[in-house]
């Protein structure tokens, strides 16, 4: 028995690194290629004369794809948008988020349900939600929100024509608040019962428990929500897609869209690339800052 | 069905107004629990209410679709009838399924080894594999659609569910590695130790150790999986078109100005986020494990 159970272990240590290696390489290797392949040809495309529309104009353009690009305003355009939209539902859901986690703390009747219902949109898939609130709620003259505005007296609102990227913000905030609530209601559980108290015997309010004993618990997870929502928000595609497709005009198109009419309906492979490239760099700034933090709670 | 919501809203609101038996001076405090309980369902319901509202007007003709706002209407299954007449509904939703669960099954093959050994054979590699696989996930699939696009049109994969499965398969797999890796890591160490002891082979111990002991955390990465690949509209917009179209491509369909059918669309959307749905609220505390990489418990 002894002599079985050494075999083993030193078995087991030897061939530990084998082991590790064998029970690894499909994941490993199949992210490795589903990463660097695509990623490669981006930017090689990037750097070539390629449109599927003129096969004969071939060859290596250099930078001229973005040369082109970054003197297209359609480009600025749809920087601004994307920074817009991203900064106004980061603003909307980790505010709102950080509230409705401390509203959904406090016990009162009901509580679990009136959780779940608040979490609910988070797992409606984009396509619905952008056509219920395009149609349903916001359209001019059947909606939701034109007929209660128009029950207080208010002039309906035309949403999409003129006020498209607020639109797509409040379809893309009503997605994700539930989202930042929770990750945050999930946090501030972890909130320490008997600190509070504390607090609360020396004299603290609501507002003083909230601002130093809450926020300062929920900021690492406050964090956490606006770098997974980053990366997520920067290529917002479905809603747009199919709501305004992009318009009026260049309102509502974000680097993701552009991306897409380039390669998919102009066909200009390599402007198209050279647009993916910038995307990359963009989610990658944020992604740096994600992977450490991952990383420092992976340490600990 | 909306009368049976209303009435359960409303007893929900009055219960802190029935009387429990308290003294005076704790009055302030069912005041404000009075206030909590109104707050807090009202800002609920208001989050709900197009979720509310689609499952309604599901219910409505389409003339009734369109006119004022009305919680009263003689509902019809007419909607639910048609859409499956006129768009063979069940073609998308078979999509969805077979891409949804087909790539969670492939996803949690792979990575139940890897993240097993991760997990009880950790090297110093295993920190900046698990983190490597992390970033592939922060690559934006904006950035890749060219090539991914271009590569499935060569060899044949556009518009097929085995193309989509494909993609999915790969779009979750650092999630299902990552969050077995927390579920396994929580095992205590001596419970497969005892098993090696007593002669189990590795598969072995994976199969009637390791599995049946983390079920939970494996059902729910899965369901995890799931319901990502069941929603995602960026891939499933651009690399199908009518074969492979999963739900979220069909209910885009939905977005032409001739498409304009508010009481087909919202039945439609129904049945396609019901399951989902149901899984989300069933999920929705290991789910957070998943979406922040372990980084908030």
């Amino acid at each position: 028995m002894g002599q079985i159970m050494t075999k083993t272990r030193a078995a087991g240590r030897t061939v530990g690194g084998l082991r590790t290696l064998s029970l690894q390489a499909p994941a490993v290797t199949l992210l490795f290629l589903w990463m660097i392949v695509p990623l490669a040809m981006t930017v090689w495309f990037s750097l070539q004369r390629y449109n599927l529309l003129m096969p004969e104009m071939t060859g290596f353009a250099g930078l001229e794809n973005y040369r082109y690009l970054f003197t297209d305003p359609a480009l600025w355009a749809a920087m601004g948008n994307t920074l817009l939209l991203v900064g106004a539902v980061l603003a909307i859901t980790v505010v709102g988020g950080t509230l409705l986690a401390v509203l959904f703390q406090q016990e009162f009747p009901g509580r679990g349900v009136a959780r779940v219902l608040a979490i609910s949109p988070f797992f409606v898939m984009p396509t619905v939600s952008a056509l219920v609130w395009k149609n349903m709620m916001m359209h001019p003259s059947n909606g939701v929100l034109s007929w209660v505005a128009e029950s207080f007296g208010l002039p309906a609102v035309d949403w999409f024509s003129s006020l498209p990227l607020t639109s797509i913000i409040i379809i893309v905030s009503w997605q994700w608040l539930p989202f930042a609530l929770l990750i945050l209601l999930t946090a501030i559980q972890s909130l320490d019962d008997d600190q509070v108290e504390a607090a609360r015997m020396d004299g603290a309010g609501p507002v003083a428990i909230f601002f130093f004993i809450t926020l300062p618990h929920l900021k690492r997870a406050i964090s956490v929500v606006i770098m997974i929502e980053m990366i997520f928000l920067l290529t917002i595609f479905a809603e747009i897609f199919v709501t305004t497709s992009g318009g009026p005009g260049l309102a509502t198109t974000n680097l993701a869209f552009l991306i897409y009419i380039q390669a998919l309906l102009d066909f200009d492979v390599g402007m198209a690339s050279a647009g993916g490239v910038i995307a990359i760099i963009l989610a990658n700034i944020v992604a740096i800052f994600l992977v450490r933090m991952v990383a420092k709670n992976l340490e600990s | 069905m909306t009368t049976a919501k209303t009435k359960t809203l409303a007893a929900d609101g009055q219960a802190p107004a029935v009387p429990i038996p308290r003294t005076s001076t704790l009055s302030s405090a069912r005041t404000r629990r009075l206030g909590l309980t109104v707050l807090g369902w009202a800002i609920a319901c208001l989050i709900f209410f197009p979720i509310f509202w689609m499952v309604l007007t599901g219910f409505k003709t389409e003339s009734a679709a369109i006119a004022d706002p009305s919680l009263i209407f003689s509902p019809t299954l007419e909607s639910y009838a048609e859409v499956q007449l006129r768009a063979d509904y069940f073609k998308f939703a078979l999509n969805s399924v077979v891409v949804a669960f087909g790539s969670t099954l492939a996803a949690l093959l792979i990575a139940i080894p890897s993240a097993y050994s991760m997990a009880f054979l950790p090297t110093k590699r295993t920190k900046g594999t698990l983190l490597w696989m992390l970033s592939t996930k922060m690559l934006p699939p904006v950035g890749v659609l060219v090539p991914i696009y271009l590569l499935f049109r060569d060899v044949g994969l556009l518009d097929t569910r085995t193309g989509l499965t494909i993609v999915y398969t790969l779009m979750n797999l650092p999630i299902v590695v990552w969050m077995l890796y927390t579920f396994f890591k929580d095992l205590p160490k001596d419970i497969l130790e005892a098993g090696r002891m007593d002669g189990a082979s590795t598969l072995q111990e994976v199969v009637f150790l390791l599995l049946p002991l983390t079920l939970p955390g494996i059902a729910s990465t899965g369901l995890l999986s799931v319901i990502l690949s069941w929603n995602e509209a960026f891939w499933s917009l651009n690399l199908t078109s009518s074969n492979a179209a999963p739900l979220t491509a069909y209910i885009a369909s939905f977005s032409s100005p001739e498409g304009l059918f508010w009481a087909k669309l919202s039945a439609a959307s129904t049945m396609a986020i019901a399951p989902i749905l149901v899984f989300g609220w069933l999920t929705q505390k290991q789910m957070v494990r998943g979406l922040t990489f372990g980084a908030v418990k």
